[in-house]
């Protein structure tokens, strides 16, 4: 046997140079400029060459098409390139904001951007305080020493692997008319439900399939921050005849708040980006019940020749606004975990 | 011995460039959707097309319908878009079409064939150019499933029945035979136009520019509200989506749960292949009312696009798709009501259609005589696409009970007017 394990080893190792090789070429070929461009603009200044990449990245990707979608959304027209459309000012920003009140989206001229954020928001509260404690529950149980405990851990995080279309087409074959969940209830004796034309069901089954498409990610940072609990504390409360109650309000709670926070803030983004899993299954419907923010942004631009990109495109910095203020939360939240 | 060694090497030279130039291959690409098999045929005709002109290569790009009704408009605006497309929203692209009557064989005999459809697909104001032609004219109609008829025992309305006659025999067959679809209806203004019209609307005020809401048009949407109330129609179509979102009720129809569907000719070669000998369905003429018996004419086009960079090979194309012995193959075969005079009048052999697929090409046909100028006005209109928007996304709100069918009225014509003059504005 230790000759095997000495051949399988040597040929591991073999694998590892080879692997290594092109890398180790790569790394050699660039050493030598590399310390030229150090010993011209100094050691402190290097730090700037390796983010250059990573800057150009977002400038492209992110910085530019903000720009663009800014500039669009100061323009009206049906062209396609910023120079062809005539400048509006701030005409698209006065339609989407021009309401009697803002809690009636009925009294808005566009009411379907402010049906979009009453549904965006609506649908952000249920499913923040359902995953949270969905996943608070789950990852407690998953961190006691219960059996099958890697596979259930493995079950609960499938669901994130799956694309977001793939989730929504599953649950609106079980949900249809003819689905397997009418099958049921109709087998069972009961009579079937039309889940996608009462605004209730069709926004009950939005969150719920959002969450549980999802929950296996917040599952799992609550779950390491349970872990990162020092086992000792636990001891010394079952030393004091703590009841578990207590244990988990006074000890796990606080501690784990920090990734709480994190999960809360997260999924509070995540709320509010919505939109292909509702899209697929509920298209919107009915009516607008389940209508998102930027399914109608999506709609606005693209969809049925509208393409009304400027009003889109205002209706996505006031969108991104939002993100921005919601993402510098959880860096706050961040900073205070760290410090 | 140095001369004749030169002479040998030019005259290498010049047969491979000379083979070079003729092997040269112009490589075109073309935007299809289909509903049924005609990017089959197409395909076996492109393949006859290139045998014999082997410096073209047509590449079909088979793409759903929601990607040619969505993403090719932004394509074709940035100026990516392919060298030929099929579109149905011809009014819509009509602005980057190539205008091929320079380029064309025989531009009379494109007029002579094409030219009433031709200005579906010009741009405003442009009444000579020939921007392609239509690979299939359409017209909405409803088809019924008649097994389901005499099976209820209920007798079929005759042609010139209102549309209140066959909801009452609908909802009647429905209620006997358990169908959970009396009547079913395309989720889709295009589709809620002819019978619009046919009750009385006007669509166009004096002056020719939209003026939707009239007594007309609100008699027909007050009967599709009423019917989603009273279970003529299922909320599932209308009533479950949002905007205007398309939502048909095939593969309902398909499987007997519809008494009337209310969609259009093109379903002709899908219910042909996919329904078989399971039921008898039926074409029956447009319901009528005191605007007429119409229904809405359209179809789909093939039209080149100006972008391309190759417009002679384009035409060379068109020009053989266009011709009355492909096209009279290609109608046959995919089962389509023929956008070519010509062979209209001649009328259309169609080979492998079952009888229950003739009789329904027959009736379509037939149905062709009954368009309304009206509704052909409103076929031509260039945003006619926003019109049809406006009515079902505010329409759907109603009916889902959102909001109330006199807040819709309102809420469909300023939608509409707002998306003009946005379109409008230069």
């Amino acid at each position: 046997m230790p000759p095997v394990a000495t051949s399988s080893a040597s040929f591991r190792d073999a694998i590892v140079r080879g692997l290594a090789a092109p890398f180790a070429a790569l790394l050699r070929a660039i050493d030598w400029p590399m310390r030229g461009l150090q010993r011209l603009i100094g050691e402190r200044h290097m730090a700037y060459v390796f983010l250059l990449p990573n800057l150009v990245f977002f400038g492209v990707f992110v910085f530019v098409p903000l720009i663009i979608n800014v500039v669009f959304s100061v323009t009206g027209g049906a062209a396609l390139f910023p120079s062809e459309r005539p400048y509006v000012g701030a005409g698209q920003y006065g339609y989407l904001f021009d309401c009697g009140s803002y809690l009636d989206p009925g009294s808005c001229r566009e009411d379907h951007f402010w049906r979009g954020v009453a549904n965006t928001a609506r649908f952000t509260v249920f499913q923040v305080i359902a995953m949270v404690l969905f996943s608070l529950v789950t990852a407690v149980v998953l961190n006691m020493r219960i059996r099958g405990r890697g596979f259930f851990r493995a079950v609960y995080f499938f669901p994130v692997l799956l694309s977001p279309v793939v989730v929504a087409l599953i649950w609106k074959w079980v949900l249809q008319r003819d689905g397997v969940l009418n099958a049921g209830l109709t087998a069972l004796g009961g009579q079937k439900i039309l889940f996608f034309v009462d605004p209730g069901w069709a926004m009950f089954w939005a969150v719920f399939v959002s969450i549980w498409a999802h929950m296996g990610f917040y599952t799992l940072i609550l779950l390491a921050g349970l872990q990162a609990i020092p086992a000792d504390l636990y001891e010394a409360a079952e030393m004091d005849a703590t009841p578990r109650w207590r244990v988990f309000w006074r000890i796990t709670l606080p501690l784990l708040w920090p990734n709480l926070i994190v999960v809360i803030v997260l999924a509070l983004i995540r709320g509010v980006q919505t939109f292909d899993e509702v899209f697929v299954l509920t298209g919107g419907g009915p009516g607008t019940a389940t209508l998102m923010v930027v399914q109608y942004i999506y709609e606005t631009a693209f969809s049925n020749q509208v393409q009304n990109f400027g009003l889109a495109a205002a209706a996505s910095v006031v969108l991104g606004i939002v993100l921005f203020a919601l993402t510098l939360a959880q860096l706050i939240a961040s900073r205070r975990r760290s410090a | 011995m140095i001369k004749n060694s030169w002479i040998a090497a030019v005259a290498l030279a010049a047969s491979l460039l000379a083979t070079a130039g003729a092997q040269a291959q112009t490589t075109l690409r073309m935007a299809w959707y289909s509903d049924g098999n005609e990017g089959e045929v197409l395909l076996d005709l492109l393949k006859r097309f290139e045998a014999k002109n082997p410096d073209i290569k047509v590449i079909v790009d088979q793409m759903p319908f929601k990607a040619i009704s969505e993403t090719l408009p932004v394509q074709l605006a940035s100026g990516q878009g392919p060298d030929m497309a099929r579109v149905t929203d011809l009014g819509g692209v009509a602005r980057y079409t190539l205008d091929l009557r320079p380029l064309v064989q025989d531009p009379a005999y494109w007029e002579k064939n094409f030219g009433p459809f031709l200005e579906w697909m010009r741009p405003e104001g442009d009444k000579t150019s020939i921007p392609g032609f239509m690979t299939q004219l359409t017209i909405t109609g409803p088809f019924v499933n008649k097994t389901l008829f005499e099976q209820a025992g209920v007798a079929m309305p005759g042609p010139k029945a209102s549309w209140d006659d066959w909801a009452k025999a609908a909802k009647a067959v429905a209620g006997k035979v358990q169908a959970p679809f009396p009547i079913a209806m395309d989720r889709s203004g295009h589709r809620f136009f002819g019978p619009a019209i046919s009750e009385g609307a006007k669509i166009f005020d004096a002056s020719g520019e939209p003026d939707l809401i009239d007594d007309g048009f609100k008699v027909m949407a007050k009967k599709v509200y009423d019917w989603h109330a009273s279970g003529v129609m299922s909320k599932e179509l209308w009533g479950s989506v949002s905007g205007a979102a398309y939502r048909g009720a095939n593969d309902e129809f398909k499987n007997a749960q519809v008494v009337m569907y209310m969609s259009g000719s093109w379903q002709i070669a899908q219910f042909d292949k996919t329904i078989g000998n399971a039921f008898d369905w039926v074409a029956v003429p447009n319901p009528c009312g005191p605007g007429g018996c119409t229904g809405m004419p359209g179809g789909a086009g093939l039209v080149a696009i100006k972008t391309t960079k190759d417009p002679k090979a384009v035409a060379r194309v068109m020009d053989y798709l266009a011709s009355e012995e492909v096209l009279r193959e290609f109608y046959g075969r995919s089962l389509f009501v023929p956008g070519h005079l010509g062979l209209s009048a001649q009328g259309i052999d169609y080979p492998g259609a079952s009888p229950l697929a003739k009789a329904a090409l027959g009736v379509f046909a037939g149905e062709v005589k009954g368009i309304t100028p009206l509704a052909n006005k409103v076929k031509t209109y260039p945003y006619n696409q926003l019109l049809f928007n406006a009515a079902i996304s505010r329409l759907g709100q109603s009916i889902s009970g959102e909001i109330s069918l006199d807040e819709a009225y309102k809420r469909i014509d300023s939608d509409a007017k707002q998306q003009i003059a946005e379109r409008k504005k230069k």
